[in-house]
């Protein structure tokens, strides 16, 4: 199984700068382990996660590159590899960006774990700026602003057998996302797990060709 | 950790910059090498995707020249050591990578290419 990673080496003072793994994120692991097989039987060659969870993918066979705006975040990625003795490499970059043009059709797990709390665009646009603890959070409007720019980045990094894992939540609108991901760019979606935390209603959708 | 891996698969995305924006140029850099698990499954399957000549120029700026101008037809354990050693062993810990287009410097710190770019930069 993929085990869930160590975070011992984290402490409290990593937590005021990074978003403390929390539901969102376990609920990303969870799905991801209950994949467990049918990813190893995938044999990813490349997996790109955007968005700190805490890194669990990477092994001799499978080039493991994560992205985070922010820099407290990346070098805890960091430290969560050496920890778990897993290679990763965590770039300081916003979604995709730098590896669009390389990884065309070329990523076989692609994981996304956006910001989705509602919140006031002025304090998403701020927080993408100075890209701290606000940028893991901030999702402007409706909760969609960042994933909305991540969506149309999709069919265009998915490898043939590739899928992406996204978390949402129940204000996004989640069978919205999956018609226009079919309609868009013919990618079918599963909802693979969802459960309720405190007053959020969290999903795992699973896309694929 | 930038690898000679990552490093084929970074391209500059400033604003307006879509040709010759790739591979970016290594500047000032420090290198560490750091033990890696051979894996020839995933050498062998990786090939495809790896431009070749960026990897060899990015090599050689690196000071390794072990790496043939061509991949060969033969994949032997020799030469797939050598591949391992290049894509997954070096490690650059600081200096930066400029695109050779734009001129764009992407800064390295502690191992972490920093690829963000300020809001006038975005495209
Ligand atoms: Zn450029």
């Amino acid at each position: 199984m993929i085990p869930t990673p160590d975070l011992t080496h984290l402490n409290r003072g990593d937590y005021l700068h990074v978003y403390e793994p929390a539901e969102d994120t376990f609920i990303l692991l969870d799905a991801l382990e209950q994949d467990a097989e049918e990813l190893r039987a995938l044999a990813p060659l490349i997996s790109l996660e955007i968005g700190f969870i805490g890194q669990i993918l990477g092994s001799s066979g499978t080039l493991c590159i994560t992205t985070d705006i922010n820099p407290h975040a990346c070098r805890c990625t960091q430290r969560t590899g050496i920890k778990n003795k897993i290679p990763i490499d965590p770039i300081l970059a916003s979604l995709s960006t730098p590896f669009y043009r390389r990884l065309q059709h070329a990523v076989d797990i692609l994981t996304f774990n956006p910001p989705y709390v509602p919140t006031v665009f002025d304090e998403m646009e701020a927080a993408q700026v100075t890209a701290g603890i606000t940028g893991s959070w901030a999702g402007g409007t409706d909760g969609m602003d960042i994933t909305n720019v991540f969506l149309k980045q999709v069919e265009h990094l998915l490898s043939p057998t590739g899928r992406l894992y996204l978390v949402a939540v129940k204000e996004n609108d989640v069978p919205g996302i999956c018609e226009r991901m079919r309609q868009e760019y013919g990618l079918q979606s599963t909802v693979v797990l969802h459960r309720r935390a405190g007053r959020e209603h969290l999903f795992v959708v699973r896309f694929c060709r | 950790m930038v690898r000679l891996i990552t490093h084929n698969l970074l391209a500059c995305h400033a604003k307006g910059c879509t040709s010759n924006n790739f591979p970016l140029q290594f500047k000032d850099i420090q290198i560490e090498l750091r033990e890696a698990e051979f894996n020839p499954d995933f050498l062998r399957g990786f090939i495809p995707r790896i431009e070749w000549g960026a990897l060899t120029d990015a090599a050689r700026q690196l000071g390794d020249t072990s790496l043939p101008s061509e991949p060969p037809d033969m994949l032997d354990d020799d030469f797939l050591q050598k591949l391992h050693h290049v894509l997954l062993e070096i490690h650059v810990e600081e200096g930066a990578m400029v695109c050779p287009n734009c001129g764009h410097v992407y800064p390295i710190s502690n191992g972490i290419p920093n690829m963000l770019l300020a809001e006038h930069e975005i495209g």
